[in-house]
């Protein structure tokens, strides 16, 4: 009864709510849509996926096209393992790495003041306001300079510098109370085992979300400008070429296309409270 | 006399320079464990972050194709970029075109369903999140509209306004440098809803509630005052760190307009600065050139994000409300 009253207070009504389930569902409906539609394909028999007029949810449902996919995928030159190992593989290191060499370089910003903290957190702000785009074509001469073109080294280490990962995370610490540090410190803890003992285990959302947000970067990556070798190559550029099949491949192509989505909608689930509670620090501070 | 007092002030001042030099010297030595916690980080940010930002700036000015060593050709390059290269600008066009609707228009609808869903109950918010994250996040679904805007009448939306009767012929939508534009905005906003998204809705959750109550007390009579007076101003930081994920997500499009338009598009209609700067660098090996681009690019983020960012600090003036306190008795 007295929660009604409160809504009421605050400027809140009955048409209004409904309004707002409506505009929600339509266009929850309308960003889904691609996702239902893939779902729906990739159980679609073969005569479903080319009847006239065009059917957008499936009748017979069948796996034939998850089958076909595996038919597809041992045909391949390379074993099709490989290429979830590739990207498994430079997805766990590349997000391992990142998390730990921001949370350090954010711990030290976040908690400390020396010459030069002020000046380097401003540039990686900087930083956050161009896309890799403007650095594409240079990084390759990088890469090609130190040799790691064609090497797992080109795909993981730059990740290591994310500074999206940096900003969240030094924000996020900045919360963390000095006097949890300053006790460690006078029990005779140096800072690894600050960092380690104290800081990590208090800034799991932020480790979290920066592991999202890397997974997702990593698990999507193609890099096939670094990578020439067909052993190196990753699971979407894989994929790409399935989908390069042609209009036959439709079936097969929904398949692969529900099962990259998985993986990141499936980690956004299941840490969604941890980077709602990071963003809650996410703020540029004037 | 006066000269010497000018240069003992001088002197002072030098003396102070260099007392400050060896104080933050000293401070650097005993500071030497943060920098080492610093450095893994520096090492790979500056090399594959900064450096080439530099490299870009550099090569801009040369004639470089990989193969000879670049040759300093000053301005050149910018000269051909502005006015003898018609598709940049046709690029330049879309991009803007893109930037200025997919921005304002991604970063206001981020905001206001992140508004909308606040008001849900838990277990449907955190659906209701999910779902309206999801595209930004599931990798290449958005080349499921392909299909669905494909240019025969196998097509569905051709399909469906086939069967409305709204035209009677198929569309290519994909193909017809009228509709490609207005196809691939929808398509870039159905994905808008990123990392700026989840910020507002951290920011909204983060909220006072006895804030608004007080507002209210106050004299703030609707929703609207209240997040005009309350709600905007107490999530100023988020607002700032949003609009720059949206700024810098709305300058970058290619991936999409690659995969779904064709590259090359028909006519270059859906050619963007970032496609162009693909076509150079990775096409046509004209570093020196595509370097120019980049930094055009690049110059053009900057600027948008810091306007922006002078901009938003306007929000929220003009009341009071905010302490719960507008009035001095």
């Amino acid at each position: 009864m007295a929660r009604v009253k409160k809504t009421k207070k605050l400027g809140r009504s009955l048409a209004g709510n409904i309004l707002i389930y409506g505009v929600l569902v339509l266009f929850g409906l309308f960003m889904l849509m691609p996702m239902i539609y893939a779902i729906n394909s990739a159980f679609k028999p073969l005569d479903e996926l080319f009847v006239f007029p065009p059917k957008f949810f499936v009748q017979n449902p069948t796996l034939d096209n998850f089958a076909d996919l595996n038919t597809i995928m041992s045909q391949s030159w390379v074993p099709f393992s490989r290429y979830l190992f590739n990207t498994v593989f430079i997805t766990a290191v590349g997000t391992a790495g990142c998390v730990v060499i921001t949370s350090m370089a954010a711990f030290v910003l976040a908690k400390f003041k020396f010459p030069g903290s002020k000046i380097i957190f401003r540039i990686v702000t900087t930083a956050l306001m161009f896309s890799g785009y403007v650095t594409q074509i240079p990084n390759y001469l990088i890469m090609a300079k130190l040799g790691w073109i064609d090497t797992y080294l080109a795909m993981i280490v730059p990740a290591f510098g994310m500074p999206l990962g940096l900003f969240l995370t030094k924000q996020y610490m900045e919360n963390i109370p000095d006097a949890l540090i300053e006790a460690a410190r006078l029990d005779g803890a140096n800072l690894w085992k600050v960092f380690w003992k104290i800081i990590m285990p208090n800034t799991r959302p932020a480790w979290l979300t920066v592991t999202i947000l890397s997974v997702q970067a990593l698990w999507n990556s193609k890099a096939i400008q670094y990578i020439h070798s067909e052993d190196l190559k990753t699971l979407p550029y894989a994929l790409q070429q399935i989908l390069g099949g042609g209009v036959s491949r439709t079936g097969v192509g929904s398949a692969v296309t529900v099962i990259m989505m998985i993986v990141p909608i499936v980690t956004f689930i299941m840490s969604q409270r941890s980077i709602t509670e990071t963003m809650a620090s996410s703020g540029i501070k004037e | 006399m006066k000269s010497e007092k000018e240069k003992s002030g001088a002197s002072k001042y030098f003396a102070q320079l260099k007392f400050d030099m060896k104080l933050t010297r000293k401070k650097m030595k005993e500071s030497r464990g943060m920098y080492l916690f610093l450095l893994p980080f520096l090492l790979v940010f500056t090399a594959f972050y900064i450096l080439p930002v530099v490299i870009s700036i550099f090569y801009s000015f040369t004639y470089y194709n990989i193969l000879e060593s670049p040759r300093w050709i000053g301005l050149q390059n910018y000269i051909n970029l502005f006015l003898a290269d018609d598709v940049f600008l046709t690029a330049i066009k879309n991009t803007f075109l893109i930037a200025v609707i997919t921005g304002p228009v991604g970063y206001l609808a981020s905001f206001v369903f992140a508004w909308l869903i606040n008001e849900l109950p838990r277990t449907i918010r955190a659906i209701a999140v999910t779902v309206f994250y999801a595209p930004s996040i599931s990798g290449q679904v958005y080349l499921i509209w392909g299909i669905l805007f494909s240019g025969d009448s196998y097509g569905y939306i051709n399909a469906l306004l086939m069967d409305l009767g709204i035209t009677d012929k198929a569309i290519k939508w994909l193909t017809d440098p009228d509709y490609m534009m207005p196809v691939l905005i929808i398509v870039i906003l159905w994905m808008s809803l990123g990392t700026g998204f989840l910020a507002f809705i951290a920011g909204l959750q983060g909220i006072d509630k006895t804030q608004i109550e007080a507002g209210y007390v106050d004299g703030i009579k609707n929703r609207w005052q209240e997040l005009w007076y309350i709600v905007l101003p107490s999530m100023k930081p988020m607002l700032l760190f949003g609009a720059v994920m949206a700024i810098t997500q709305s300058f970058g499009v290619a991936d999409v307009t690659m995969a779904l338009a064709g590259f090359p598009s028909t006519d270059y209609a859906a050619r963007t600065v970032v496609t162009h700067l693909y076509d150079y660098g990775t096409v046509r090996f004209d570093m020196g050139y595509a370097s120019a681009i980049a930094t055009v690019l690049f110059i053009t983020m900057i600027l948008c994000n810091k306007g922006v960012q002078k901009l938003l600090k306007g929000v929220g003036k003009g009341g009071n409300y905010r302490h719960g306190k507008s009035k001095e008795d």
